[in-house]
């Protein structure tokens, strides 16, 4: 349990530095170390299929993607479009709206029942293999079908360019 | 868990982690060697009887040279570069099964440091934090070729991981497990109910895709255009100096041994050799030649990466993402379709 405290604490200290860190590289940088912790706390519940491949696909793909993204755009001070007053008030006054709604909706909400795991070697590849091609075939190919029609629309959208 | 396990543990991944060095040192000689016999030179002969000291003093070279921090850096992020290239090239040899089973007294000693029941994606997730060494150092340099070598490291992993991913998803349909011992005792021995037990010869086609994703993977020639010297200085790796620089060419010998190792367990058998079982030697006889047949191996992969670099010439980068994307991926579904044809055909 000490263990999932700490892991949680650096998710969440980690995630507070993407937001505060100045320059956007250091952000994806800690953006990086959040999802390892992420990983560990996949690993944590015992679910190791979900934990590494939130490790190659998030750390090892997509943020790769991101680090590439940015480190082309060449982002400093001296480039950064000054913001002006009026935007800084509106910002102030969304993120309060938003604190407060979150607030409300914590207060409202209560205790949630602990769900309570059945069968804890779920997270092993062969029971979620098991599960998500007997169980929930229909939802899992659905959900491929919707990859495929994004992947589709991005490549229509790079060929309209050229 | 008990203290003998540790230490034995202890002691597998010190003699691995020793082993994977002194392999990637003498890399460096091998590959001045063979570079020297394919061009018809005799090669490092100075340092000791055959050259067989250079490694060591091209160490000591590394070591004494002046370690130069560019000011225009970004100063811890320009260390954690080469730090984390040479961590995530030593991690990925945790699951490779180096061995059977060893005996000593009432002892039995697995050869493997661990066996998770996800080995290959393990493997698989290393490899594509390898490429983090690469991008912080290139980006940190604040370097304009560092960053473009940095860039071309980035696209040409995620590139290629992909048709990596897909010819080894064909291989796992044969095997039906992603742990890398449970690979290597499937192919037992080398004949067996009238073919060969290998899984190269089950795959042929995805070994193929395989190897070619490993070279462009571990930067070696031809896909080393993130250190493409007529284009980029040096690549990503220009303004290092030092033994941050030795990092960063260690690392890439490593990952040459360790893809060198994953192949030979994937495709060649691993620690298996021909009529193991009918020599009718002792078990633990049997498995310490089965360690030298899976090195025999592994030294044959790392000589074919150098015999490949210096006979082909670099790619241009354009024909490497077409090769990438248009020739290999669509190959490595097709042989995904043919695999599961072939898989329900005969059963």
């Amino acid at each position: 349990m000490s263990l999932f405290y700490f892991v949680a604490f650096l998710s969440v200290f980690f995630s507070l530095l993407v937001i505060f860190s100045k320059n956007p590289v250091h952000s994806v940088l800690y953006l990086i170390l959040t999802f390892f912790t992420f990983t560990i706390h996949y690993f944590l519940l015992n679910a190791q299929f979900l934990g590494i491949v939130n490790f190659i696909v998030y750390m090892g793909a997509i943020l790769v993607l991101f680090l590439y993204t940015l480190m082309l755009m060449n982002l400093n001070h001296d480039t950064e479009p000054l913001k002006s007053n009026l935007l800084k008030v509106i910002g102030v006054i969304a993120g309060g709206c938003l604190l407060v709604t979150l607030i409300a909706s914590l207060k409202i909400s209560g205790n949630s029942e602990i769900v309570v795991l059945k069968d804890p070697n779920l997270g092993l590849v062969k029971n979620l293999g098991n599960v998500l091609f007997h169980q929930f075939l229909l939802p899992f190919e659905v959900s491929s079908i919707l990859l495929l029609s994004a992947m589709v629309g991005a490549v229509l959208l790079a060929k309209k360019e050229s | 868990m008990e203290l003998s396990l540790v230490i034995e543990k202890f002691i597998l991944v010190a003699v691995i982690f020793g082993i994977s060095l002194v392999t990637a040192m003498y890399s460096t000689y091998a590959e001045r060697k063979v570079a020297a016999f394919l061009q018809d030179r005799i090669g490092p002969n100075r340092a000791g009887p055959f050259g067989i000291f250079q490694p060591m003093a091209d160490g000591a070279k590394m070591f004494m040279k002046e370690e130069i921090i560019p000011t225009q850096s970004s100063g811890l992020l320009f260390i954690v570069g080469p730090s984390l290239a040479i961590l995530t090239a030593c991690i990925g040899s945790a699951v490779i099964p180096w061995g059977q089973q060893l005996t000593i007294g009432s002892r039995v000693i697995d050869l493997q440091v661990t066996d998770i029941n996800v080995g290959i994606l393990y493997i698989f997730g290393v490899v594509s934090l390898g490429v983090y060494g690469i991008m912080i150092g290139g980006w940190a340099s604040n370097n304009k070729y560092s960053l473009l070598g940095a860039i071309r490291a980035a696209s040409q992993n995620i590139s290629y991981e992909i048709a990596m991913g897909l010819s080894i998803i064909a291989l796992l349909m044969l095997t039906g497990t992603l742990s890398l011992k449970e690979i290597a005792q499937q192919q037992h021995g080398f004949w067996a109910n009238g073919w060969f037990t290998w899984n190269v010869f089950r795959q042929p086609l995805g070994f193929l895709i395989f190897i070619i994703c490993a070279f462009a993977e571990t930067n070696r020639s031809p896909f080393d255009l993130p250190e493409c010297e007529t284009e980029l200085v040096g690549g990503y790796h220009t303004e290092y100096s030092s033994m941050k620089l030795g990092f960063y060419l260690f690392a890439e010998y490593i990952n040459m041994f360790i893809s060198s190792a994953v192949m030979a367990t994937l495709y060649f058998g691993g620690y298996n050799f021909p009529f193991m079982h009918h020599l009718g030697l002792s078990e633990n006889l049997v498995t310490i030649l089965g360690v030298v047949a899976l090195f025999a191996k592994i030294i044959f992969f790392i000589f074919f990466f150098m015999w490949v670099r210096w006979t082909i010439p670099r790619f241009r980068y354009d024909q490497l993402m077409d090769l990438g994307w248009k020739v290999l991926i669509p190959l490595a579904i097709a042989n995904i379709v043919l695999t599961g044809i072939f898989a329900t055909v005969f059963k």
